[in-house]
């Protein structure tokens, strides 16, 4: 059965980004549809009606929403270069982790932008604490995943984003010094050609700042 | 020893009550602690979630694993009898979509209707019901979220039974009615009667002075 898979994302979306990484990761052609938020397609609508949102994956007209329901979706479907381990316990781990980020770094993240003064500093410290977490995760370990990119991985990827705009901002927001192994790694999966194609090219970087100050709830998941 | 599931949890929490849940539908023994959450959390929970220092914590062969949906699924895939999710991945998709629906938005718009202040609460009741008018699509004409059966998505949304009914008897807050919203409602009391489900639910006489003693504080 011939497949079709196409991938309804916004360049700006961290986790539109993180699908098409995924998508990358395990060499699936796809066709890409660039969403232009403000004026959603009718088949973006229709696909995602309860949220209306950015990133959907539709496999053989079959859609699939949210980010990380789509990546178990894609290491199910497709089984090559697999993203979560195999041993469940070792899954379990993977998820909660990935589960840390999005419920308690992303919303931490985004309170930083409605702070300022001591509160501000406060927040920082809570995205240190947060940071602390993930590098000793990382402790005896190239990647999240072990010796290869995986699940966690891609969910870690808004770190890398986080160092990128933390350098054009001048305004540090990850300690690098304090988490040298999160540093490392940083710039052991930059090195990748794959992530780098699912970064934010260049020329956008100052105009990601922008949006992401203006908008913290993103129109994504 | 060593093999044996033990879960610390807290009677009245539906978090709880979802992997109780999940190892009797399955038939897996446990042994069940519970915690003193309100006074004194005992060291072993906090040497076995130190990241968050909560209940809900499952173990097994002496792994530590939190968070409900992550120990349903690590439940999923070690025992295999009465499967919670589909077979079909698309369909496990599906399920899985609606169980974030459950924990990101619905719960939240729920919690916030009963908190919120006077002025608020007509905004935030109307927003809670928005999320179980959407809820009640994905039941489309199944008698559970699972089908035929019970399956995560129903393990999930748990809270809308005894927890959000004893909720608005406390409260006076009206979210989920027969009228408002006939099949979520009838799949609350199929749900109930359930016996696995029935033999697992905290006493709701019990859990009604609890909630009320709660939100008086």
């Amino acid at each position: 059965m011939e497949e079709e898979v196409k991938l309804h994302g916004m360049w700006a979306s961290p986790f539109s980004r993180r699908v098409e990484l995924a998508l990358k990761l395990k060499a699936i052609p796809y066709q890409y549809i660039e969403e232009d938020l403000s004026n959603k397609t009718p088949s973006l609508l229709r696909y995602n009606p309860v949220h209306k949102k950015v990133p959907v994956l539709v496999h053989n007209d079959k859609p699939v929403a949210e980010s990380m329901v789509i990546i178990e979706y894609m290491d199910e479907t497709w089984e090559n270069n697999p993203f979560l381990p195999r041993d469940p316990y070792e899954r379990a781990m993977a998820r909660f982790y990935a589960k840390f980020i999005d419920d308690k770094l992303l919303p931490t993240l985004a309170k930083l932008g409605q702070t300022a003064g001591k509160e501000k500093e406060e927040t920082i410290e809570e995205i240190h604490e947060q940071q602390k977490v993930l590098e000793d995760e990382l402790k005896g370990k190239q990647f999240f995943g072990g010796q290869r990119i995986g699940y966690l991985d891609i969910v870690a990827m808004i770190l890398v984003w986080l160092h990128l705009t933390g350098s054009i901002t001048g305004q540090k927001v990850l300690s690098t010094e304090k988490f040298p192994l999160i540093y490392e790694w940083i710039e052991r999966v930059m090195k990748m050609e794959v992530v780098n194609e699912c970064l934010i090219p260049e020329e956008k970087r100052q105009d990601w700042i922008q949006l992401a100050q203006r908008a913290p709830k993103s129109a994504s998941n | 020893m060593g093999e044996e599931v033990k879960v610390f949890g807290f009677w009245a929490s539906p978090y709880s009550h979802r992997v109780e849940l999940a190892l009797s539908l399955k038939g897996v023994p446990y042994e069940y602690i519970e915690e003193d959450i309100l006074k004194n959390k005992s060291d072993l929970l906090l040497k076995y979630n130190p990241i968050h220092k909560k209940v809900l914590v499952f173990l097994y062969k002496g792994k530590p694993i939190v968070e409900s949906i992550v120990i349903l699924e690590y439940i999923e895939e070690t025992w295999k009898a009465n499967p919670i999710l589909p077979q079909n991945l698309h369909d496990k998709a599906i399920d899985r979509f609606w169980i974030k629906f459950m924990d990101d938005k619905c719960l939240p718009a729920i919690r916030k209707a009963t908190f919120s202040p006077e002025n608020e609460r007509e905004t935030a009741v109307e927003e809670a019901c928005e999320c179980l008018r959407t809820l009640e699509s994905a039941l489309n004409g199944k008698r559970f979220f699972g089908g035929d059966a019970i399956g995560m998505v129903d393990i999930a949304a748990n809270f809308l039974t005894i927890w959000l009914r004893t909720i608005q008897e406390a409260t006076g807050l009206e979210v989920l009615s027969v009228e408002k919203f006939p099949d979520l409602f009838k799949w609350t009391d199929d749900f109930i009667s359930c016996s696995v489900v029935k033999e697992s639910l905290p006493p709701t006489d019990k859990l009604l002075s609890f909630v009320k003693a709660s939100l008086s504080q």
